[in-house]
């Protein structure tokens, strides 16, 4: 007897690419906007960046029905925390937070691919990369999607840093200044559209600085 | 007084039924999970894991010496065919005496060894002495047999330094649980131990036994190409554990085997227009 298989599945995919870039004193974090299921485009004005807290932002790509949850549970836990402690969360706090959040679904996952960025204690940037369940680490820049296999070895070139992990220990984020950050964000992903189907339409940046957050915009190819 | 009965409880997570306030709960009871809502349960799970392809595949290794316990890893991590870092911290300090390794599923590891850490904590808490090596390892082994068979991906080894000296155990994601002095890890494993059973001497000093560690790994990471990265090689020692050193595997080739320079026999000249 031919064993019956599901033909429906609760995962989707999107599309979709997320980059963030830590630099001295700012993050940038940046995604496009198309929104995709199979090869038709949803929506050409959907926002994956999500701010969490003043010095927190997620981006995410995947399926953006678990990332709308993602991003709900995340927000309610925070305003629970600003109840408790009377501040907002920083930017490695609220990284293992959704580290936890994503395990606790480790036998059901979220099926989104995160990039965390913002500032820590001390005002540096940070980036936080993750896999689907939760497994996290700082870096100096990150990127995820359906692009980020085009994008990262292009990061890696422009902007390798010394291994957190070398002893003596070496700072992992970038010199590079904020402008020249955005800059590279904007080249990365022009070229990210050309050879990806599932990145295009726009790009949107968020500069995170002490002082606040910048929004900027930039059209990518609609085809 | 109320008897610390956590010991007779259930090692059964709650199935369908956990409450949605789950992470809110005491962390050193059994987490309870969302689980699929699916007739076949193991079809899902691996449907969804090969779906996913998390971060895995590494080598790591630890072993037990006259001045201690020396523990070292790579760092790299693969997704499928995709390295999706090369700067894993696969050496996780649980606590300033004690050490743990990740190999296997990442999120797993990182996840199970901070939540041994808080055990270990509790511990020492409620008992106003430090956990021993051999009850932190029985903690993790027995949190993960309660999930045996459900997808976990765990190949750790936990080394420490308690009142009886040094101690190394080994502890997987079917529960199984081994005590020993040499242990590897990990898709490069086997061209690790190669190196480490060959050069291992009991009565090695500190550096002779960092430097096996060292380049055990630089030769799993040669060979292996899911392991890459940096090697990084901790000793734990009566005071705790201290990290030696990381190295780029890349730039320790060339240290193990430097290129002599070539020298050009022939010369082209520059071609000259006829």
């Amino acid at each position: 007897m031919t064993k019956q298989h599901a033909n429906w599945s609760p995962y989707d995919n999107n599309g979709g690419t997320c980059v963030a870039i830590a630099g001295s004193d700012y993050c940038v974090i940046a995604a496009d906007t198309r929104m995709s299921t199979g090869y038709s485009i949803l929506s050409r004005d959907y926002s994956k960046i999500h701010k969490l807290a003043d010095r927190a932002v997620l981006s995410s790509s995947g399926f953006q029905a678990d990332v709308k949850a993602l991003q709900k549970v995340l927000k309610s836990r925070h305003l629970i925390y600003q109840h408790q402690h009377n501040k907002q969360m920083s930017c490695p706090a609220m990284a293992q937070l959704l580290s936890n959040t994503l395990y606790f679904k480790r036998f059901f996952p979220y099926y989104a691919f995160n990039v965390l960025g913002g500032l820590d204690e001390e005002g540096k940037g940070c980036v936080f990369t993750y896999d689907a369940v939760g497994s996290y680490e700082r870096v100096g820049y990150g990127a995820q999607g359906s692009g980020s296999t085009l994008i990262m070895p292009f990061l890696d070139n422009q902007l390798k840093s010394p291994s957190p992990l070398l002893l003596p220990k070496q700072d992992s984020n970038t010199p590079l200044s904020e402008a020249e950050a955005v800059d590279l964000v904007k080249t990365v992903f022009a070229s990210a559209t050309e050879r990806d189907i599932y990145t295009g339409d726009r790009l949107e940046i968020m500069i995170l600085k002490a002082d606040g957050i910048k929004t900027e915009l930039m059209d990518l190819r609609k085809d | 007084m109320k008897l610390d009965t956590s010991g007779f409880e259930t090692s059964m997570p709650m199935i369908g039924f956990g409450s949605s306030s789950d992470m809110l709960d005491e962390l050193s009871s059994v987490p309870s999970f969302d689980l699929p809502r699916t007739k076949e349960f193991d079809g899902f799970q691996k449907e969804a894991k090969d779906m996913l392809k998390h971060a895995k595949g590494t080598t790591t290794l630890a072993f037990i010496f006259k001045g201690g316990v020396m523990v070292a890893a790579d760092s790299r991590a693969s997704m499928g065919g995709y390295i999706s870092s090369q700067s894993v911290k696969k050496i996780i300090e649980i606590n300033p005496y004690m050490l743990g390794t990740m190999a296997g599923g990442a999120a797993d590891c990182q996840f199970w060894h901070r939540n041994l850490g808080i055990k270990c904590r509790l511990h020492e808490l409620a008992n106003k002495r430090r956990i021993s090596v051999s009850g932190a390892s029985k903690l993790l082994a027995n949190m993960l047999y309660s999930y045996r068979g459900m997808g976990l991906s765990v190949g750790t080894m936990i080394a420490g330094w308690d009142e009886t000296g040094p101690g190394l155990y080994y502890v997987d994601n079917e529960g199984g649980r081994l005590k020993g002095d040499r242990f590897s890890v990990g898709s490069g494993s086997p061209y690790a131990y190669g190196v480490l059973d060959s050069g291992y001497k009991y009565d090695m000093s500190v550096e002779e036994a960092s430097e096996l560690a060292r380049r055990s790994i630089y030769h799993a990471t040669f060979r292996d190409g899911a392991s890459g990265g940096v090697a990084s090689v901790y000793h734990v020692g009566p005071e705790g554990w201290t990290k030696l050193s990381g190295d780029d595997v890349g730039e320790l080739h060339y240290h193990y085997y430097p290129v002599a320079p070539a020298t050009a026999e022939q010369v082209m000249e520059e071609a000259t227009a006829e």
